[in-house]
């Protein structure tokens, strides 16, 4: 277990350092010469002047190993990525680090608490679908979750903002849930879960429809095996077979799509937090491809990848957990 | 009073095809202490009226009565029947691997058997258990290979884990399906000597299903012999063997392989009916040597010969010369041709 844990967390590392070139070929590279990398960066209003000076301090003019050093490790003044360090928007003068600072508590908020709720809709529905298959309850959650599966984000967001928000306040006088925005749990728990209900329920709603017909799947492979038959056999009960027996076995695929869906996630829930006007990671990324604001981007598909990267190390530590073959191979 | 009596049992499932009939009548009983054979090809049924009995056919409709210790296993609500399930009727399947719980280690899935059904056990006194019953079915230390997980095991390790657990509360019948089948010659014959120790210890009556004539000679006191969902012919061991009255017993007796003799096997002719559009009359009346016009009359469960526990469904007499006279072909095993001699 702890050497397959060391390998998978370096090879994560490779991946990450491949990312990282990839992500600096892109940015750093341009034939033109580093006036058109210094314009990029500086972003569309910038002064020739402004220019010069962008292309001095990040030594745009120095060979490419030592500017993707000073990317990676950083020079005199100026952290790179491994001291925590993705250089300075010029755009809104202030390091992009301090900019993702504020925007990822929201995309994690807004990530974890839409994750569990899908998780724990797609199972339990999926669940009980599998247990009794062709039933009414099977088929009205297969109805559900395809009319869901069917239906945009944005769509849905706003018809939710339209019912609970729009009508409830407006129709009914209940002002139970707010338009928009954003409070940090650390200011208050309370509120912080109150503004974030709608875009939760958004999120997870489209999304655990996926996971109602992927448990289902999986769950009815499963009681289909003969170890099942085996733990009715042996006289257990039937809820203590199909949670203990059953799930346990059926979790496997749904954990490689949930790791896999939360990390796309971290990298940022663009179509909600536009819809809720939330300045996550996706709000920033929208943002700053408008403005052609380069350090911004960069940054967002460095903290993105490394989301891919650890959900997967993540899902490969619970594959181990869950599978004692793997554990022990 | 017989430990379990089966009366009629009839298995049917809706298919797109129209009704499929997997059992059609089936009775048997099984005494206490004694091993009740049951052997058929694949797709006679042999398996599902067995589940079907305990509850484990899902989708199904069954009717008929299966007397447990008086009770009837096929009324009684599925509490009650999951009570008896594993703590009075054990059971144990064809494949050990996929039988057992992947992800869950040995030990703990025999635990899991004893304190499902009595949750005062204690863990720890369970645990001996646990090694005390895999030390008893011939695992060597057991103390130890109690925490492995079934994919450490061996084949026929794993089978005798599974008896180990079906085996843990001491049941008064022990419902064996192709026990074997999945497991060598070698390991097959440790497995069966097992069953056969534990039943001489604790007296435990057994159903072993097989479509193995090998295993049913070891271990079977009485036989029914199972063809398109019903009985064909039954009694005991010894009859079945030396004194089969039906053709299909017979068919399978003659594609049976001898030890130490050189002699071409005699497969049945033709293929297994379905069970959705079952022929007329007999089932296996198409495939049958002796097929005659009465034959598309069903026969009843007939009583043959002297002992009064044989029965077979055939119209043929039950004497063996007039028998053989009806034969269409020959039946007996010719010598395989020496293509050595012929050089």
């Amino acid at each position: 277990m702890g050497r397959f844990l060391v390998r998978r967390i370096l090879q994560g590392l490779l991946v990450m350092w491949l990312v990282t070139i990839a992500a600096f070929c892109l940015f750093f590279i341009d034939p033109s010469g580093p006036m058109s990398v210094a314009r990029r960066i500086g972003g569309r209003q910038a002064t020739t002047q402004q220019l010069h000076r962008i292309i001095h301090d990040l030594g745009l003019n120095q060979p490419l190993y030592k500017q993707y050093w000073h990317f990676l490790w950083g020079a005199p003044g100026r952290p790179g990525l491994l001291q925590g360090g993705l250089g300075r928007d010029y755009y809104f003068g202030e390091p992009v680090t301090h900019i993702l600072y504020q925007a990822a508590p929201i995309t994690f908020s807004l990530a974890i608490g839409a994750s569990v709720l899908w998780l724990a809709m797609g199972l339990a529905s999926g669940i009980l679908s599998a247990v009794r298959p062709r039933s009414f309850l099977d088929r009205f959650f297969t109805t559900i979750a395809l009319f869901f599966y069917s239906m945009p984000t944005f769509v849905l967001g706003l018809l939710l903002l339209l019912i609970f928000y729009f009508d409830f306040t407006t129709k009914l006088h209940l002002a139970w849930f707010p338009a928009a925005g954003y409070v940090a749990f650390s200011h208050n728990p309370w509120e912080w879960v109150h503004h974030l209900i709608l875009p939760w329920m958004t999120l997870a709603v489209v999304s655990a429809a996926a996971y109602t017909r992927l448990s289902r799947s999986s769950m009815l492979d499963v009681l289909g095996e003969d170890y099942i038959r085996t733990a009715r056999a042996k006289g257990l009960t039937e809820r203590r077979v199909v949670l203990r027996h059953g799930l346990r076995a059926a979790l496997t695929p749904i954990v490689t799509q949930f790791g896999i869906d939360l990390a796309v996630l971290i990298g940022g829930a663009i179509v909600t937090e536009q819809v809720f006007s939330m300045q996550g990671l996706g709000f920033e990324a929208v943002q700053a491809i408008n403005n052609q604001d380069l350090p911004v981007i960069l940054g967002i598909v460095i903290v993105a990848s490394a989301a891919v990267v650890i959900a997967n190390i993540v899902v490969d530590i619970i594959y181990a957990v869950l599978d004692p073959r793997v554990r022990l191979n | 009073m017989a430990l379990l009596e089966v009366e009629d049992l009839r298995v049917s499932f809706a298919t797109p095809d129209g009704q499929l009939d997997a059992v059609r009548g089936l009775s048997f009983t099984v005494e206490s202490g004694k091993t009740l054979g049951i052997v058929g090809e694949s797709g006679s049924g042999k398996s599902v009226s067995t589940q079907a009995i305990m509850g484990l056919v899902r989708g199904a409709r069954i009717s008929g009565s299966a007397l447990f210790d008086g009770n009837d296993l096929l009324t009684m609500d599925s509490e009650a029947l999951r009570k008896i399930r594993g703590a009075e009727i054990g059971m144990i399947f064809q494949d050990p691997l996929s039988s057992l719980h992947p992800y869950y280690r040995v030990g703990w899935q025999i635990i899991e058997m004893i304190r499902a059904h009595d949750s005062s056990i204690a863990k720890d006194t369970a645990r001996t258990r646990a090694v005390e019953l895999l030390r008893l079915v011939g695992i060597p230390q057991a103390e130890n290979r109690v925490d492995d997980f079934p994919h450490q095991f061996s084949g026929g390790m794993r089978q005798r884990a599974m008896i180990a657990m079906a085996m843990a509360l001491n049941p008064k019948l022990l419902i064996a399906d192709e026990p074997t089948t999945a497991l060598d010659v070698t390991v097959q014959a440790q497995v069966l000597e097992v069953m056969k120790r534990l039943q001489e210890e604790f007296g435990t009556a057994i159903i072993m299903i097989t479509h193995d004539l090998g295993v049913i000679a070891e271990v079977a006191d009485d036989v029914v012999v199972m063809y398109a969902g019903a009985v064909m012919e039954e009694g005991a061991r010894d009859t079945i063997f030396y004194d089969a009255h039906h053709p299909y017993a017979e068919g399978l007796l003659l594609s049976l392989p001898g030890y130490g003799t050189r002699e071409r096997l005699v497969p049945i002719a033709g293929q297994p009916p379905s069970l959705i559009s079952l022929p007329e009359g007999c089932p296996f009346r198409p495939r049958c040597p002796y097929a005659f016009d009465r034959c598309t009359e069903t026969p009843p469960l007939l009583d043959v010969g002297d002992k009064d526990d044989h029965g077979s469904a055939c119209w043929l007499p039950a004497d063996r010369k007039a028998r053989a006279g009806m034969r269409h072909q020959p039946a007996t095993k010719r010598p395989v041709a020496k293509r050595a001699a012929k050089k």
